[in-house]
């Protein structure tokens, strides 16, 4: 059986979520060959062979970076080449829009969205979070080939080192793609949500936009992401790709710490998956102090400055 | 131009999930709605009617159960429905029934929502443009038209990317691409008489298959720290959930 991991990079740097997806599939089976759009240099090399991969294909085409139609296209070269039975992808806006695309093509059944190691290999059985983080499926899946998206934190990353050779592979530039990216725009420098470990989140509770310095302070003092409540980025005060919850984005960080937040439900199916919540909310009867591990009834705008110099104290 | 819609008949988001013998949901009580995505897939569709001229085509897999959530989308504007008589499995089920109604028919664009809110696997609309050689792009938050010519904006981690493709194509929609729509009287007493065909579906190999369900564990109750005991909040952040 051969197991082959999609590799994504951010900003030039192997992704966490990558290298949990590798980890995934060292439990799985003892080789591991990955594959990446970019340079696979001494760095990538080493680190790649510090959690276990034999060997990364990899291909530096501008027009690979970022395009999704061509990435599944490229995987799947990548599928047929080793002989890949499985390939396990960690989730992020580019993996989502790559799985479905690969999954076709490689007539592959495809579970998203999972949270755990698998319980049984054949079939082959997974949990997977459904009900927007309400609750969790057991599903398996059919003979044949498979494709698998984790979600944060489905494993723990753990170093298994061997060496890594890096193998170049073809890929065939299509003169235009289907989908033509115009422009980006996005945020440099910073944590992004999805992948970070920590997240400092607030509401309608701050009041206005004006008031975000003291939770963007706490954040860089945690090194968290920062994230909103649906109302505070429909109202503008935030960025869309902030928002968590149901219609936003999910997050299972090890820390969440919501922020003027009442916790309604749908909220809290974006959040529910974090380990460890701390909600600070000025009324006592705020619903999100039930799904809380630990809290404090007062006003964030005392709060919240005395937290964070009381983090910058022990780290 | 001919629109068609794929929508979810899923649990109102603000239901308490729960199964029964851990196998399957419990319907008891439960308010079946448009998934929350769909809504904006179907609400843009009607937009684009309204401001170019176009019919609206909506689509569910889904049994006899969901037509009075197929009939909420007829009164929200949809001309005609179609339903494909089977449980909306997997995705590679559903997205091969869209698919087979697809190539019997020519519409320019397919929309839906970004994710079911039941099942979440995101994956129908790739599929179904990777099946029909379409584009496809989600989460897509804005879809403007001109001509054949479409631009959209997709939402990444940390920012979005504004994309074109050419018509014929696939996007899984989520706000803001357009305002929900609340169905007017009007659209009510005319839903009812519009077209709801049922057709047949046609079987597919390679689902997954759903074994059991289980809820999260319960959190431990909250543990409560004065405004001025901040520091034994840090310090059981860090000695006893370990995350700092
Ligand atoms: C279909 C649907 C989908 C939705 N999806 C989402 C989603 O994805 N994400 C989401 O977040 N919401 C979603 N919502 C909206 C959700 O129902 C709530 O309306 C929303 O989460 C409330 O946001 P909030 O907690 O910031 O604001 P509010 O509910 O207004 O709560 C503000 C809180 O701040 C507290 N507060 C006020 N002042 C202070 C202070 N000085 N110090 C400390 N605390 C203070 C108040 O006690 C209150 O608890 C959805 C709704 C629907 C119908």
């Amino acid at each position: 059986m051969s197991v082959l991991v999609f590799i994504e990079t951010n900003e030039g740097e192997i992704k966490s979520s990558s290298l949990e997806a590798v980890c995934y599939a060292k439990s799985i089976n003892e080789n591991v060959v990955a594959i990446m759009a970019g340079e696979a240099s001494s760095k990538e090399l080493d680190i790649l062979g510090k959690y276990g991969v034999t060997k990364v294909f990899y291909n530096e085409s501008e027009a690979l970076a970022n395009d999704s139609q061509g990435l599944a296209e490229f995987i799947f070269s990548g599928v047929e080449k080793e002989g890949a039975d499985l390939i396990i992808i960690a989730r992020s806006s580019l993996a989502d829009s790559i799985a479905p695309k690969l999954a076709i093509k490689a007539k592959a059944s495809i579970a998203t969205n999972v949270v755990d190691l698998p319980s049984s290999q054949s079939p082959l059985t997974v949990k997977r979070g459904v009900f927007t983080g309400k609750a969790f499926a057991t599903v398996s899946l059919p003979e044949g080939r498979k494709v698998l998206t984790l979600a944060k934190n489905a494993v723990g990353l753990k170093e298994s080192p061997s060496s890594c050779s890096s193998e170049k592979l073809g890929f065939s530039e299509v003169a235009s793609p289907k989908v033509k990216r115009l422009s980006v725009e996005k945020a440099t420098g910073s944590i992004l949500l999805p992948e970070a470990d920590k997240v400092v989140s607030a509401g309608r509770g701050l009041k206005g936009p004006e008031n975000w310095e003291m939770i963007e302070e706490l954040a860089n003092t945690l090194g968290a992401a920062t994230a909103c409540s649906k109302p505070v980025s429909d109202m503008e005060w935030r960025p869309h790709h902030e928002h968590v919850g149901q219609t936003g984005i999910k997050v299972s960080p090890s820390l969440y710490i919501a922020i003027g937040i009442s916790g309604a439900i749908q909220h809290l199916a974006g959040v529910n998956s974090s380990k460890t919540i701390v909600v600070i909310n000025k009324d006592a009867e705020a619903p999100f102090f039930k799904s809380a591990d630990y809290g404090i009834v007062g006003d964030a705008f005392e709060v919240v400055p005395k937290l964070t110099e009381a983090i910058k104290r022990v780290v | 131009m001919n629109i068609l819609v794929c929508i979810t008949h899923v649990p109102d988001t603000t239901t308490k999930i729960k199964f029964v013998d851990g196998k399957e949901l419990d319907k008891n009580g439960v308010q079946f709605v448009i998934g929350p995505y769909d809504d904006y897939a179907l609400a843009r569709a009607v937009e684009l009617k309204e401001s170019l001229g176009a019919k609206v085509t909506v689509l569910n897999v889904g049994k006899q159960e969901t037509e009075p959530t197929i009939r909420k989308a007829l009164a929200i504007g949809a001309d005609e429905a179609i339903r494909i008589d089977a449980e909306p499995s997997d995705a590679i089920f559903v997205a091969h029934q869209i698919a087979h109604i697809a190539k019997q028919n020519s519409y320019d664009l397919i929309l839906m929502g970004r994710e079911s809110s039941d099942y979440n696997g995101g994956l129908v609309h790739g599929m179904v443009g990777e099946m029909l050689g379409w584009p496809s792009v989600s989460p897509c938050m804005k879809l403007d038209l001109e001509g054949t010519n479409a631009k959209m904006q997709k939402e990444i981690e940390g920012g979005k990317e504004l994309l074109e493709a050419t018509l014929p194509l696939v996007a899984g929609c989520q706000e803001p691409i357009a305002e929900w729509k609340i169905p007017n009287m009007r659209g009510i007493m005319s839903a009812r008489t519009k077209p709801l065909n049922v057709v047949e579906a046609i079987s597919v190999e390679g689902a997954i298959s759903y074994n059991s369900f289980d809820l999260p564990p319960e959190r431990s109750s909250c543990k409560f720290f004065e405004v001025d005991q901040v520091d034994d909040l840090v310090n059981a952040l860090k000695e006893e959930a370990k995350v700092l």
